[in-house]
């Protein structure tokens, strides 16, 4: 059995899976549930200013059958009173000393509000904080969230405020809602804060409804950008998270990743990218807090597979792996491979290459089905016919090395090697 | 036991004649469905469907919410699509070719799927197809089936005024008079027809038969061209002593008295002998039973290796709990009082390939009877031979011989369906109905 239990800057918990700070970690009755079905913590929502919600509140993207493969909400932070959150809080730590609580902060932008709500919740037992300086929506007009995520200098300052009171780790949350969150997160460690988490929800209109005209979610006719999140936003999410792995001062610090996971894989995906943590929302909203066995069972088996025995023995081992286009193998080539035992003769991989790749798939027409099979000369080994193939390992790629020397592109042009000869 | 109509309650018909595809009952039902097709290029199923539907994308677009679209995907390869989605034989076309059976996992549903978009057409009346505007060309078709009003439809979007000629009271073929009413109503092909005259330029004339109230030569006269699908004609005789005595009956007057005149009116024996197995063996053996015969058998004089029905046809017969008997051959039908009280048969064994390929049946030497009290016919049809020799049409064996898939010997006269291939099925005539059209429009422009 690997050991799944975390330990983030002093702060503990069983596993590495905490519930974002989101609707699922609004109040008690949600917490504690989550708790008992075996998460390793939760960031509480977001505790701060004085708000007032409005309804319908989420949206989502369905594709092909499929729900919420991507969701958007344009809830604001908790708008619960505080002291009704902060007695909460400290119930729950009574309850569960074993789990993380990490409460999520959002104050009025002056120093005091921020020092005041920080003594609040470090005395209601708060672990740790989490810093919204993401929130893409609502609070921004208020030079809130994103807003303070979105301007490095200005998050800079809000951490030093925030630092000159904590006394527990501080973790601040970065918006993608930039061109790049490193600026941010470096202002942030620059700034003193212990830690970071991305991504925060991405902005985004989900649809609109075909016979009303509306986009989604609607409220009275109207919609407005909500924040995107769920499975379609991962890949935006790790490069993300990626950057600021590699980068050499946010680098310092440990990272809590969110965006889009839904699996014990993605978790892993994340945390060998990086993350030490990782937050969940969206999975948990689609199917229930039970999805907390398979996220445990699912990344024990695979660390006892691989033989790592704790998490942090794998955190951050694919990052290395991610370099610069200039610097990857240009003598490297593979092709594909047609396995005629498996292919079920539906044609995906041949239409895809012929009509949008490089038409290295040969077609003879037989009655009912087809033979495809790989023109090896013509084939750039992109991969989009085993990308489309429905049946596991039938069509594979081939390692075909041009020639047995690493060499990268500015090595290529420094010898003068042919350019533009495809 | 006798022959006797009216052995079951109204509750008891009704079930037992249940449609045995039930269509999907909810959206998300065929969401679902239409969500698992893999949306195949050169798709085997639609090369296995002789109408060449183009299945992956009517499935495609009931995927994105575009069911009118759909239906028209159908409905312009097939314009009997309603209809094909409940009476095809999908396991040995599309559904047989869904690359999924490769991998041993349950073919799409496109039967089903191909039903909810054209019942959603039906129903809905939508006008998929615009006439173009009038040639001034006129066409006769004799025949109202499914290749007669396939290829009056294609004739009429193209702008000709199309007379159909049809000796039944309602239009619809064999889909109308010779199918499982579990499979289709009498109702649903009386408002396919209805849906398919809908596109306008198409009138009907029942009770008109050739070669008897109607000339060939008049036709000629009044139109441009004439188009014969006549389809085929009575049960094969299976010549054997007895065959004229009362409860000897052939299968297609069986199943069209029951479509005709409902479940109550048709006498069923308590035992009953089907001999051949066709689909329309199958068809009226499964419906004898739900009219409440107590014994079925199906009596065949080859094995299930050479049979004419598909595996899918052969279980909802055995399902129903029809009796088969394999290599034998009816020799004699005995009674009393003109009335059959036994059938004599004569066992077989297979010999040399015949012309059709498969082995053919000989005497093995045997002889065995069989206590019956109804014997139905259904070894296949004839052609009109007569009607075909007299109309001076070039034909093999009765069936009219075309050229070019439609064209007779004679000028300006085409033939297709039952009438050309001897009596397939729904689809392959509704494909030659188009062929008929094309031949036709070629012949006039």
């Amino acid at each position: 059995m690997a050991d799944l239990s975390t330990d983030f800057l002093g702060i503990r918990s069983p596993n590495p899976f905490w519930l974002a700070s989101a609707p699922p970690t609004d109040k008690i009755t949600n917490v504690m549930r989550a708790l008992d079905a075996g998460w390793g913590g939760v960031v509480w929502k977001t505790l701060g200013s004085q708000v007032k919600n409005v309804s319908s509140r989420y949206s989502s993207v369905n594709y092909e059958g499929k729900r919420m493969m991507g969701f958007n909400n344009i809830e604001l932070i908790s708008d619960r009173p505080l002291h009704l959150n902060l007695r909460e809080i400290t119930e729950v730590v009574k309850r569960y000393p074993d789990r993380a609580m990490i409460v999520s902060l959002m104050a009025d932008n002056d120093r005091a509000s921020w020092h005041s709500l920080i003594q609040q919740s470090e005395d209601a037992g708060a672990m740790g904080l989490e810093l919204n300086f993401g929130c893409p929506h609502g609070m921004t007009e208020r030079g809130m969230g994103a807003a303070v995520g979105q301007d490095p200098e200005i998050a800079k300052m809000v951490v030093e405020w925030v630092m000159e009171k904590a006394t527990i780790p501080v973790i601040t949350k970065l918006t993608p809602n930039v061109h790049s969150v490193v600026p941010t997160a470096r202002a942030s460690v620059e700034g003193g804060t212990n830690a970071l988490s991305l991504i925060n929800t991405i902005q985004s209109i989900t649809g609109v409804d075909l016979d009303t005209f509306v986009p989604n979610p609607y409220v009275a006719g109207k919609s407005v950008y909500g924040g995107y999140c769920g499975p379609a936003v991962k890949p935006i999410a790790l490069k993300m998270l990626t950057t600021v792995a590699q980068d050499p001062l946010t680098s310092t610090v440990p990272v809590s990743g969110i965006g889009g996971i839904s699996t014990w894989r993605d978790a892993v995906e994340f945390m060998l990218l990086g993350a030490t943590t990782v937050q969940i929302c969206t999975a948990a909203m689609t199917h229930g807090f039970r999805i907390i066995e398979d996220l445990c069972e699912g990344m024990n088996n695979w660390m006892d597979e691989k033989g790592f025995a704790h998490t942090r023995d794998f955190v951050g081992k694919s990052v290395p792996n991610i370099t610069h286009w200039e610097d990857l193998d240009i003598n490297y080539h593979h092709i594909a491979h047609i396995n005629q035992d498996k292919c079920i003769h539906c044609g995906l991989c041949y239409i895809a290459c012929e009509d949008t790749s490089h038409q290295s798939i040969r077609l003879d027409r037989e009655n009912p089905y087809n033979t495809y099979t790989i023109i090896e000369e013509e084939c750039v080994g992109c991969n989009l016919c085993q990308l489309v193939c429905p049946v596991v390992d039938c069509i594979s790629m081939v390692e075909q090395r041009v020639s047995p020397e690493y060499v990268n592109w500015k090595e290529w042009q420094r010898r003068g090697l042919p350019l533009n000869d495809h | 036991m006798d022959i006797v109509n009216n052995r079951l309650s109204a509750a008891q018909y009704t079930e037992n004649f249940a449609d045995i595809h039930p269509p999907f009952e909810t959206v998300d039902a065929a969401l679902v469905e239409a969500n698992r097709c893999l949306f195949c290029y050169d798709a085997p199923c639609t090369k296995l469907c002789p109408t060449s539907i183009d299945v992956p994308k009517f499935i495609k677009q009931i995927s994105s919410g575009n069911v009118r679209g759909s239906a028209h995907t159908i409905l312009s390869a097939n314009i009997m699509g309603a209809g094909c989605s409940k009476v095809c034989p999908v396991e040995k076309l599309c559904e047989g070719a869904c690359v999924f059976n490769l991998m041993h996992e349950p073919p799409i549903n496109i039967a089903r799927l191909q039903r909810y978009s054209t019942e959603k057409a039906m129903a809905a009346r939508w006008p998929l197809f615009q006439r173009k505007a009038s040639t001034g060309k006129r066409v006769a078709v004799v025949g109202a089936g499914p290749a007669g009003l396939s290829c009056a439809h294609v004739l009429a979007r193209e702008g000709v005024d199309v007379a159909i000629y049809e000796r039944e009271p309602k239009g619809g073929g064999l889909m109308t008079y010779g199918i499982a009413a579990y499979k289709v109503t009498p109702e649903f092909c009386e408002e396919e027809v209805q849906y398919i005259l809908s596109i306008g330029g198409i009138t009907i004339e029942y009770g008109q038969a050739l070669g008897q109230n109607l000339t060939l030569e008049a036709l000629q006269q009044q139109f441009d061209a004439v188009y014969l699908a006549f389809g085929v004609g009575q049960a094969r005789r299976l010549n054997i002593p007895g065959e004229e005595l009362e409860g000897v009956v052939d299968a297609l007057s069986f199943i069209y008295t029951l479509r005709a005149e409902g479940y109550p009116a048709v006498p069923v024996g308590d035992k009953v002998a089907v001999i051949g197995m066709g689909m329309t063996a199958i068809d009226a053996a499964t419906q004898a039973r739900r009219l409440g015969a107590s014994e079925v058998t199906l009596v065949y004089r080859r094995t299930q290796d050479e049979m004419p029905c598909t595996e899918y046809e052969l279980d909802i017969a055995k399902l129903d709990g029809c009796q088969i008997i394999w290599l034998a051959a009816p020799k004699e039908v005995q009674g009393v009082n003109g009335k059959v009280n036994k059938l004599l048969c004569e066992r077989m064994k297979l010999g040399a390939p015949d012309a059709s390929g498969r082995r053919s049946p000989e005497p093995a030497g045997q002889t065995f009877l069989m206590d019956v009290d109804m014997v139905i016919k259904a070894a296949g049809q004839e052609p009109f031979g007569t009607l075909v020799s007299n109309l001076s049409l070039e034909n093999r064996q009765g069936r009219v011989a075309v050229a070019d898939k439609a064209s007779t010997n004679r000028t300006g006269i085409f033939a297709g369906g039952d009438c050309v291939n001897g009596g397939r099925e729904v689809v392959d005539a509704v494909q030659a109905g188009k062929d008929g059209a094309v031949a036709i429009l070629t012949y006039l422009f």
